[in-house]
């Protein structure tokens, strides 16, 4: 898994995503953007983001879940 | 390591959608589509921890930035696993300072090397060739290079490629041989008699009705 580690943390690449769904929902694109990741990897990691529970998505917007959202707050800043 | 048997397989052809493809990589798992939007040079190469690779690998990281200030994505494959790229990643790192910086595949069911045709058992039964494909923002193979195991790639060669491509995108020219950014373009051949009379009106460089270029 490249964003969720076998321990359940995320990565360093899975807590840029989650940053940045936690300061707005949105497209991958901006997600990518606000992230500084490559848009493949963002697609990937939202990816598995969804599969973990951590996000949802509805017409190509990406939001935290509660679950998503206690782990971004989590966060170190 | 399991032999590939001669096979007729459909292969990829210039000019048609790049196969979809699923695969573990050393940055997670990635679809083709993960892509679209961007170009993406997937090349193969035959084995991990191997000098003539090991060389390819540092080059493709060299130009990585300049494929990356032209829209272009990288992924590298072999039918090594995920661990092997790794540890040989960090090789490559640890005694050249050369960071890998893009994903690379992890095809031990030889599923993608298949789809595109990688596996020429007459160079090897179990590994892949030196493959290059240029696959546009659209998703579409836009060209295709193959080398022995035995002769590196040219990067300058793929960069330059990239650029006619984009050239040709861009401004609906062709390039000539030997062609560089800001050498002239060709412009592309009338299909009437009409339009090559017109031609010769418009104040190209013509060596004759068909053969006609311009500065950009």
């Amino acid at each position: 898994m490249a964003c969720i580690s076998p321990d359940g943390k995320p990565t360093a690449s899975g807590a840029k995503m989650l940053r940045a769904l936690k300061a707005k929902a949105g497209s991958a694109e901006q997600v990518s953007q606000q992230a500084g990741l490559p848009l493949f990897r963002v697609r990937s990691g939202l990816r598995e983001l969804e599969q973990a529970g951590l996000v949802s998505q509805k017409g190509g917007n990406y939001q935290l879940s509660a679950k998503g959202s206690e782990l971004a707050d989590s966060l170190p800043a | 390591m399991e032999e590939v048997k001669e096979q007729v397989i459909s292969l990829p052809r210039l000019g048609q959608p790049a196969p979809a493809f699923e695969a573990v990589t050393t940055q997670g798992p990635l679809k083709l589509e993960d892509y679209k939007g961007s170009w993406l040079i997937l090349f193969s190469h035959p084995a991990d921890f191997t000098p003539v690779c090991t060389t390819e690998f540092i080059a493709f990281a060299e130009i990585f930035p300049e494929l990356q200030k032209r829209g272009v994505e990288l992924l590298g494959l072999s039918v090594d696993s995920v661990s092997s790229h790794i540890a040989w990643a960090r090789n490559v790192e640890e005694k050249t300072k050369v960071k890998i910086p893009f994903p690379i595949i992890a095809d031990l069911n030889k599923e993608v090397s298949m789809a595109y045709g990688m596996i020429h058992p007459g160079q090897s039964k179990t590994e892949t060739v030196r493959c290059v494909f240029i696959i546009d923002d659209k998703q579409i193979i836009r060209t295709i290079l193959y080398y022995p195991l035995t002769t590196g790639r040219n990067m300058d060669e793929i960069l330059r490629i990239i650029d006619a491509l984009q050239t040709t995108d861009a401004n609906g020219v062709a390039t000539p041989a030997n062609w560089r950014p800001g050498d002239k373009v060709v412009i592309p051949p009338p299909n009437t008699q009409e339009m090559a009379e017109e031609r010769l009106k418009e104040g190209y460089e013509c060596v004759d009705w068909y053969l006609c270029q311009k500065k950009l």
